[in-house]
């Protein structure tokens, strides 16, 4: 199945989803963006290039590792990660970026912006725009600035200016809405490094394409070292772009399959999660974009969203991930805040592995299917990101004492 | 009267007048208030407004600046709804002389149904609308269906659209065809120089529908000069920054200095 072999006059659609949906401001930079990407897509140097980068820059191949301990605490299949979160800066985010970034250099743009939630695209994108020489301005949510203070820090010490965004919910949807005004002003010398697979075509197809990596790598490891298929395979999906990235390896191998891992934050109900596809609080809409399920309501207005993870909390989802749900490629489960910490805790406890609090969704959902496989069935996680970055969130979720007094020391010293 | 027989009209009798473009204002439902709108309503019909923009809340105002997006945000979390905007509308377009255009974003109708939609805006009085995220390859449905209730879709052209696209555009619109000066968002100052003026003599070249000039306009040089080049005047974030500055005698002064 070729997900990209669009129909005539049906460009950048996925069964009925995705588009183009911008103001007529931006028709030109978006149809030049498209074609910079074709012609980068059919030139076999630039991937050759691409995958050099990520080697000698963020250490891939990522390895993959199996987790002993915590497949034999659960008594089901085995367990293996797919370790993104070994990138340099922390996540899958650097793929992505660091893709979008030779594209920019192509087309001889001198500045770039880009959206934040969790801060590691944001992060990211710093990385890239320093070792590339880019302008770079990085709109986050200021709801976001405040739970993660460290990836803030290290954008702004890379050279970065990070705007927080005051508007609206104050989080991811609305950098993307910041973004997307100063791209419509400043289109002619900047690109946007949209973070997601989402947004106006050709972003989820472009994101898609340098998160494929993942996947590419990820069949060929595991047949190498397990000399199977998994069974199954969990990723979490905020955008959607580490799931698809991982998901687009396997996408022939029918009898493998995928499971997206949303956030169920509190659990249903509107407001109080960011489930677009495992709870039925979503509805098809077009915005920031694209046309795919958004948690909106009757009028069509976004609802507020929540997540334990700043990096999960979008309104809405990767079109391509809706078509494969919708035909069944792709299942959809959402896993609540509680589930999330509690699996966080077993994977440090058990393998010394510390995951983002966004994939280690995809960690509670396994972890609930993995006591009723067997015992030579292989479970795949992508661990998205590390942990590090969230350790703030989690000293709270966990009310690490020892922590909180080591604060209000740093901040004493501060004050003094 | 459908909006182009209108515009024929107003053009008429603007040659008869001291006053150099029609002019096209702006209001965001429910911003600060209905009460508010009605009061600022009152003064523009005062002023001779010819036609006014009915701009229905959306939570992702992208190609908004501060002002309207300030606007959009408050409006809806005092509990604005479509309904609400509709039943407004139809108020207003029985009560005041001036043609009433829908302007919002795309998802607001694509929730409500295109043909729901388009009849509930034909059924409140309004002329025509304007969708700005609503590119016009992704128009087709809703266009025909205005089209069979002689509601006119407003496109817009912008500085960066090539001559080939500016036809294309040109080929989807009806009313009037609505030029924007320049780059960015709603809310900044445009200066109206040659750039913008060769802009819209390009504009001309790919259509015979009447042209409005909007983003920035907030003079009486930027009402000559449009009159000069085109044929409307669009007033947005200015005449709400009058208001919001001191109401009634704020918005007077501003279009004191608008038209006088
Ligand atoms: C570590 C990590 N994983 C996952 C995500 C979610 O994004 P996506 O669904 O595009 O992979 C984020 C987003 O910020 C992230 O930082």
């Amino acid at each position: 199945m070729d997900l990209f072999d669009f129909k005539d006059g049906r460009e950048g659609y996925y069964g009925e989803y995705g588009g183009t949906f911008l103001p007529e401001i931006l028709h030109t930079t978006i149809e030049e963006l498209t074609v910079a990407f074709r012609n980068a897509k059919e030139d076999p140097s630039f991937w050759q290039e691409f995958i050099q980068l990520l080697q000698s820059y963020s250490g891939r191949p990522t390895p993959i590792t199996h987790l002993e301990n915590l497949s034999e605490k659960l008594g089901g299949a085995q367990i293996y990660l797919k370790r993104e979160d070994l990138n340099h800066t922390g996540s899958h985010k650097i793929n992505n970026v660091m893709g979008q970034g030779l594209l920019v250099k192509r087309m001889g743009k001198k500045r770039v912006i880009a959206e934040t939630g969790a801060g590691q695209h944001g992060y990211a994108t710093a990385t890239m725009a320093a070792k590339f020489g880019f302008e770079s301005k990085i709109y986050m949510g200021a709801v976001d600035v405040a739970r993660q203070r460290p990836n803030v820090f290290w954008m702004e010490n890379m050279g970065s200016e990070v705007v927080a965004v005051t508007d609206g919910q104050q989080t991811l949807k609305d950098a993307i809405n910041e973004c997307l005004r100063d791209w419509v002003t400043n289109m002619d010398n900047t690109h946007y490094v949209l973070g997601t697979a989402c947004g106006p075509h050709p972003f989820p197809e472009m994101v898609s394409w340098f998160q494929s990596v993942i996947g590419r790598e990820a069949r060929e490891q595991m047949l190498d070292v397990t000399g199977q298929l998994p069974s199954k395979i969990f990723a979490c999906v905020g955008g959607g772009s580490n799931a698809i990235g991982l998901f687009q390896g396997f996408m022939e191998d029918t009898d493998v399959q995928l499971i997206g891992c949303e956030a169920g934050g509190f659990g249903p109900g509107k407001g109080n999660h960011a489930a677009r596809l495992a709870y039925k609080d979503a509805s098809v809409g077009v915005a920031q974009g694209m046309k795919t399920y958004f948690l909106q309501n009757d009028d069509g207005n976004m609802l507020e969203t929540h997540s334990v993870a700043a990096g999960l909390d979008y309104i809405g989802v990767n079109p391509i991930l809706v078509h494969l749900w919708e035909q069944e490629r792709v299942r959809f489960e959402a896993v609540t805040d509680i589930e999330v910490t509690e699996a966080l805790k077993m994977t440090m406890r058990s393998e010394g592995i510390i995951p983002a609090l966004e994939s280690s969704h995809a960690f509670a959902q396994a972890i609930k299917e993995a006591p009723s496989m067997e015992k030579d069935e292989i479970i795949l996680i992508n661990t998205s990101g590390r942990g590090d970055k969230d350790i703030f969130t989690i000293a709270d979720a966990i009310g690490d004492d020892h922590w909180k007094r080591f604060i209000s020391q740093k901040a004493a010293e501060y004050e003094s | 009267m459908n909006l182009n027989s209108y515009i024929e009209e107003r053009k008429r009798a603007l040659a008869n007048s001291d006053r150099t473009a029609l002019i096209m204002t702006h209001v965001v439902c429910g911003y600060p208030s209905f009460e508010d709108n009605w009061k600022e309503l009152e003064i523009m019909a005062e002023y001779g407004v010819d036609l006014v923009e009915l701009q229905f809340p959306f939570s992702e105002p992208s190609a908004d600046g501060p002002l309207f997006v300030k606007a959009n945000q408050e409006a809806i979390a005092n509990g604005v709804n479509v309904e609400d905007c509709f039943a407004f509308m139809e108020k207003v377009s029985s009560h005041f002389p001036f043609k009433v255009i829908m302007m919002g974003y795309y998802n607001t109708v694509f929730k409500t149904g295109h043909g729901t939609f388009l009849e509930r805006l034909k059924a409140a009085g309004g002329v025509g609308f304007i969708l700005p995220d609503l590119p016009v390859e992704e128009a087709g449905e809703l266009h025909q269906i205005a089209n069979q209730l002689d509601l006119a879709p407003i496109v817009l052209m912008t500085p960066t659209n090539s001559d080939e696209r500016l036809i294309r555009l040109a080929e989807a619109a009806d009313g009037f065809i609505y030029t924007v000066a320049r780059k960015g968002v709603t809310g900044s100052n445009t200066e109206m120089n040659q750039e913008v003026g060769g802009f819209i003599e390009r504009c001309k070249t790919v259509t015979s529908l009447p042209l409005a000039v909007g983003f920035g306009v907030s003079n009486k040089y930027d009402i000559d000069f449009i009159g000069e080049h085109a044929d409307i005047a669009v007033i947005g974030t200015a005449a709400l920054k009058a208001w919001e500055s001191s109401r009634e005698s704020g918005l007077r002064e501003f279009f004191n200095q608008l038209l006088n």
